[in-house]
């Protein structure tokens, strides 16, 4: 296993930047997920590690060396992609071994036999080996794409978005599974989603993508308490973190048309005019609590109900265990844990 | 608006049932979730609910109409496709006007009657718009206006949030939970997310394998599910589920030492059994306790969740082992391969025939009453 | 439901039993009508000349080889002395033929024919879709220059009919000794159907996802290995359809034929036409050789006829 750095990779396409001077690096035994929306320039960097797309500037480094000139082989990657890499005329054993095959590697066949059953043990596939591959279901199809990658021991894994095709059940388990393999076996993993759940749950550290450029990079915790830009806020969380637009007024903010006066931290400068990030479970429904507001909506999830609080003409959501009794219409009085406000300017930018 | 009465509705795609036969009564203004994995049958008996598929036996009335063999355009609803099927020719406003020139609606009135959609969904500022040119969310919109000007009978909805990113998804459930309360339109939906049910319906039916598992509010789903599928379908993840043996007051679970409790009001449901059942409990019941416990394992795996942690805990060994889900505090400080202990909340277990998979003592919890502040969201 | 039978009627999605009825008499109908010709050269290639060309067509009829026998040999005719004096029949056609006062003078050209024919479809099949599926890859898979342009102007080289460049390429073949030649048949129905298979394949492998070569070459394989172990393998559907289309067009071609060959080269379709014009119309024997000419393409069609569904329907059931 190794460390993957980049540094400044810009990347043009004939209308777009797909990447802006893009650096940072993947430690050797790290899990690492880039997570941006669609069209962030996620799967581009990807690529470029992968040698199937080549940079204008910028360079790509392995254990501190320049692999630029190498070809996707040469690099000694391994990739599973999002769909497709299964080869349907094969059978799964033969997909595994395929690279083991290659004019590259020409492992004999005795050594292949047990590094694909070692693989498919790991995957919990043995009993599959004998299918066609396109007799599988999804969530097999993609342990088999996962197995392809482990029987070889690259450099590094690099995963373009390879749950994102399966349904919330498996997606859930295969989640748990990765992460276990991951941290048991130690391989360096770089990891491409659109999905914050993804990303918070199964990262060491996160690197927010958007427009080409890296907007924040840190741990998992990091970006989800101290998100960089109201981008970084509004992208991980669910329920969505409340965003509000507030003015000072008489040593609060005050959030326009509602009657929510927040305080204001007294410990740094504070401009006229921020946004307000606060997320739901910050809000506490508590007889007692300082703010007034009426349900708007429950959405009972089981496990908790998100509550749509309306204080004037605006909405903030709020998160109750369980399933609430209270019904659209009633009067709620509810706290905001101060401490936990985020405060952006009127750019997104964290203050 | 209408109610729907489903009369043994079933349906036969050669020798395989697409839909095997169910019964099911919705009341005028109510909102229930067709739900399922994908080829559970649920699209199918929303299809036929419209016409657009015929039934293969069973009889549906509308409003106690029997609609069974009346063209759809006869049956007063309207369908919400997932993916919206506005016409790509046609500006937004013509969209929207379109089924009610269909129905040969005078000029002034079809002006009135978009004004009115377009408000209620606040879309007046697409109106000239092609479809092409709008986002996801605001396609989807205008499909929910065009069903709306309508004004039918009932609402058909076919996983009309599907192709929407996650993050919208939530927006527009919500949207239309909104719009459901202004309205109260009967609607159907289907969806196979099972948050999406939970959040939006006033009932649930949990659908499997062309067969109805279980129909109730989404406290019943949750907290008193009818069998193993719907146990594990409904919560993100699903009830932990071990198999075990009963032994006076407590279920002896996956190996040495582990131990489920048995709550006083079930124990006179589950004397009748053998003996083997399986013990379920949602990942909120179980709660790591420092030493004591009445369950351990190892860390598998912990899932931050920004408010939350996920624990994934590996309990037992060989064929008895398993992974014990438990919603824990966002700060807990564990690591993977690290021992832990955890108790379950007696109240929050529920007990399944392990052969036919269904729920033994159902309805002894009362579901609705659980709004248990016991866990603390966050910090 | 007690109303069904009247009741059905009104659902729009399934089609009622009457409907079914109907659907299936026009089906039959339309059926027995496209076999007709069929039928009747079937039929024919059984008649006796006189039967063949009688009036009214006689429906009943005493079956007879003849036709066959005239289609693979040439005969001359002889005095009925003379056939008298013969050894007894060596075979079913001489008993026939010597009926008609004649002898078999040797065999007809009509094998050969047939030879060529199948040397120069298949031979000509088999290279247009080998250059057409790496082409068609090249422009699936490359960013080629001028893309667009060039895969039009493959297409427009369809546009001419034969029979407008047929003199041109009749003056460069002779120059280039390639007149009634099997390679110059082969060349000129490989450069006439290549731009059918560039663009037929070029879909069937746009369908193909590039992450298959990608995954590939990240294992270690250059990207001919790939191609060869990976795309090829899944473009067989499209393949087979393809070369279904190249077989067809190559096997009937008639202009081209016509003009480019004579004797040595010369394939089924014109060398059948030809046999109108040889004093007096032998249609028992036209009808044979008819029929013996639509059985290759039958059989091939036959036996690719599932790749030729999902080919045609590709697009429709991938998932």
């Amino acid at each position: 296993m190794s460390s993957v750095e980049l540094q400044h990779i810009s990347k043009r396409f004939p209308t777009v930047a797909a990447l802006s001077d893009v650096s940072f690096t993947v430690r050797d035994h790290e899990f690492f997920v880039l997570l941006g929306p669609t069209g962030a320039g996620k799967t581009t960097t990807l690529r470029i590690i992968a040698a199937l797309l080549k940079q204008d500037e910028g360079s790509v480094l392995f254990d501190g060396e320049a692999v630029d000139g190498l070809t996707p082989a040469d690099r000694d990657v391994a990739f599973v992609f999002q769909q497709y890499s299964l080869y349907p005329t094969m059978t799964v054993y033969d997909n595994l071994a395929f690279p083991l095959r290659s004019p590259m590697r020409k492992t004999p066949e005795p050594e292949i036999k047990e590094r694909v059953q070692h693989a498919a043990e790991i995957l919990r596939i043995t009993h599959l080996l004998d299918r066609k591959t396109a007799r599988l279901s999804g969530g097999e199809m993609q342990r088999v794409s996962i197995g392809r990658a482990i029987v070889r021991q690259p450099r590094i894994f690099l995963m373009d978005e390879p749950l994102s095709n399966l349904d919330a059940k498996l997606r859930e388990s295969l989640r748990v599974e990765l992460q276990h393999m991951q941290k048991t076996q130690g391989n360096t993993t770089l990891f491409v989603t659109h999905d914050q759940i993804e990303a918070l749950t199964m990262a060491d550290r996160i690197a927010v993508l958007d427009h080409g450029r890296i907007i924040q990079i840190g741990a998992p915790a990091d970006i989800y308490d101290r998100p960089a830009t109201t981008f970084v806020a509004t992208l991980v969380g669910t329920p969505r973190i409340n965003l509000f637009t507030a003015a000072r007024e008489n040593g609060t903010y005050f959030v326009a048309n509602s009657d929510l006066h927040l305080p204001m931290p007294g410990d740094r400068a504070m401009p006229q005019q921020v946004q307000v990030g606060l997320r739901p479970e910050d809000v506490k429904i508590t007889p007692g609590g300082r703010f007034t507001g009426v349900v708007a909506l429950t959405e009972p999830l089981g496990v908790e109900t998100i509550l749509h609080i309306r204080s004037g003409q605006q909405t903030l959501l709020s998160i109750l265990p369980g399933i609430t009794p209270l019904r659209r219409d009633d009067p709620v009085r509810f706290d905001i844990l101060h401490e936990r406000l985020h405060f952006f300017d009127v750019d997104g930018k964290r203050v | 608006m209408a109610t729907i009465e489903l009369k043994q509705v079933a349906k036969k795609f050669g020798n395989n049932w697409a839909v095997k036969p169910m019964d099911l009564t919705i009341a005028d203004g109510e909102f229930v979730c067709l739900l399922g994995p994908s080829g559970c049958g649920k699209t199918t008996t929303l299809r036929m609910i419209s016409g657009l598929e015929a039934v293969t036996e069973g009889a549906i009335l509308l409003d106690r109409r029997d609609v069974t063999w009346r063209h759809p355009s006869d049956r007063d609803i309207a369908f919400v496709f997932q993916f919206y099927a506005l016409y790509p020719h046609m500006s937004v406003r013509e969209n929207i006007a379109f089924p009610l020139q269909a129905e040969g609606e005078k000029k002034e009135n079809i002006d009135k009657r978009v004004a009115e959609v377009v408000d209620l969904l606040r879309i007046g500022h697409l109106l000239k718009a092609r479809p092409s040119k709008l986002s996801g969310g605001d396609q989807q919109r205008v499909a929910l206006a065009r069903a709306l000007v309508r004004r039918p009978a009932a609402f058909l909805m076919d996983e009309p949030l599907g192709a929407l990113d996650a993050e919208l998804r939530e927006t527009m459930r919500a949207e239309i939970k909104q719009l459901h309360l202004a309205q109260h339109a009967t609607t159907v939906y289907v969806t196979h997310d099972q948050v999406e049910a939970m959040a939006m319906s006033d009932r649930i039916v949990v659908m499997s394998a062309a067969e109805v598992q279980q129909i109730g509010s989404p406290a019943q789903v949750y907290y008193d599910p009818a069998n193993l599928f719907v146990a594990r379908f409904i919560g993100s993840p699903g009830m932990n589920l071990l198999k075990g043996r009963i032994d006076g007051e407590r279920v002896q679970v996956s190996g040495a030492g582990n131990t489920v409790p048995i709550p006083a009001s079930y124990r006179s449901a589950l004397a009748t059994t053998g003996g083997d059942v399986v013990a379920g409990f949602r990942p909120e019941a179980a709660a790591i306790s420092g030493n004591g416990g009445s369950m351990g394992g190892e860390i598998y795996a912990v899932d931050m969740h920004g408010s939350y942690k996920l624990l994934h805990v590996s309990v037992g060994e060989g064929e008895g082992a398993s992974i014990v889900h438990i919603r824990s505090d966002r700060m807990a400080p564990y690591t993977i391969g690290s021992p832990v202990r955890f108790d379950i909340d007696p109240d929050m277990v529920r007990f399944f025939d392990p052969k036919s998979e269904r729920a033994l003592g159902r309805g002894i919890a009362s579901p609705a009453a659980r709004n248990d502040s016991k866990r603390e969201v966050g910090q | 439901m007690s109303a069904t039978g009247l009741a059905t009627a009104h659902s729009v999605v399934a089609p009622s039993s009457r409907s079914r009825k109907i659907a299936a008499t026009l089906v039959i109908l339309y059926a027995v009508i496209s076999m007709v010709p069929l039928a009747w050269i079937f039929m024919t290639s059984f008649k006796t000349p006189p039967d063949s060309i009688s009036y009214p067509p006689k429906i009943v009829f005493q079956p007879s080889l003849e036709g066959y026998c005239n289609l693979f040999t040439t005969r001359s005719r002889q005095t009925p002395e003379y056939i008298a004096s013969l050894p007894p029949p060596a075979g079913v056609c001489d008993e026939v033929v010597r009926q008609r006062n004649m002898v078999i003078a040797g065999p007809s050209n009509y094998v050969p024919r047939f030879l060529n024919s199948l040397i120069i479809a298949f031979g000509s099949t088999f290279c247009a879709v080998a250059l057409g599926t790496l082409a068609a890859y090249a422009f699936s898979r490359f960013k080629v220059p001028l893309a667009d342009d060039l895969m039009f102007f493959i297409l427009s080289t369809r546009f001419m009919p034969p029979i407008a460049v047929a003199i041109p390429i009749y003056l460069m073949y002779r120059e280039l000794g390639l007149s009634d030649t099997k390679l110059g048949m082969i060349v000129l129905y490989t450069a006439v159907n290549v731009s059918l298979a560039v663009w037929l394949l070029k879909g069937f492998i746009d369908e193909i996802p590039r992450e298959y070569e990608e995954a590939a070459m990240i294992d270690g394989y250059t990207r001919l290995q790939a191609f060869w172990k990976v795309v090829l393998p899944q473009a067989t559907t499209g393949i087979a359809a393809t070369a279904i289309f190249c077989l067809i067009f190559a096997w009937n071609e008639y202009a081209f034929a016509l003009m480019l060959t004579s004797d040595t080269a010369r394939t089924a379709p014109p060398s059948i036409a030809t046999m109108l014009g040889r004093g007096g119309i032998e249609w028992s024997a036209i009808a044979a050789g008819s029929l013996g000419f639509l059985i290759p393409v039958v059989i091939v069609a036959f036996a690719l006829r599932n790749y030729l569904l999902r080919g045609v329907t590709f697009g429709a059931i991938r998932q």
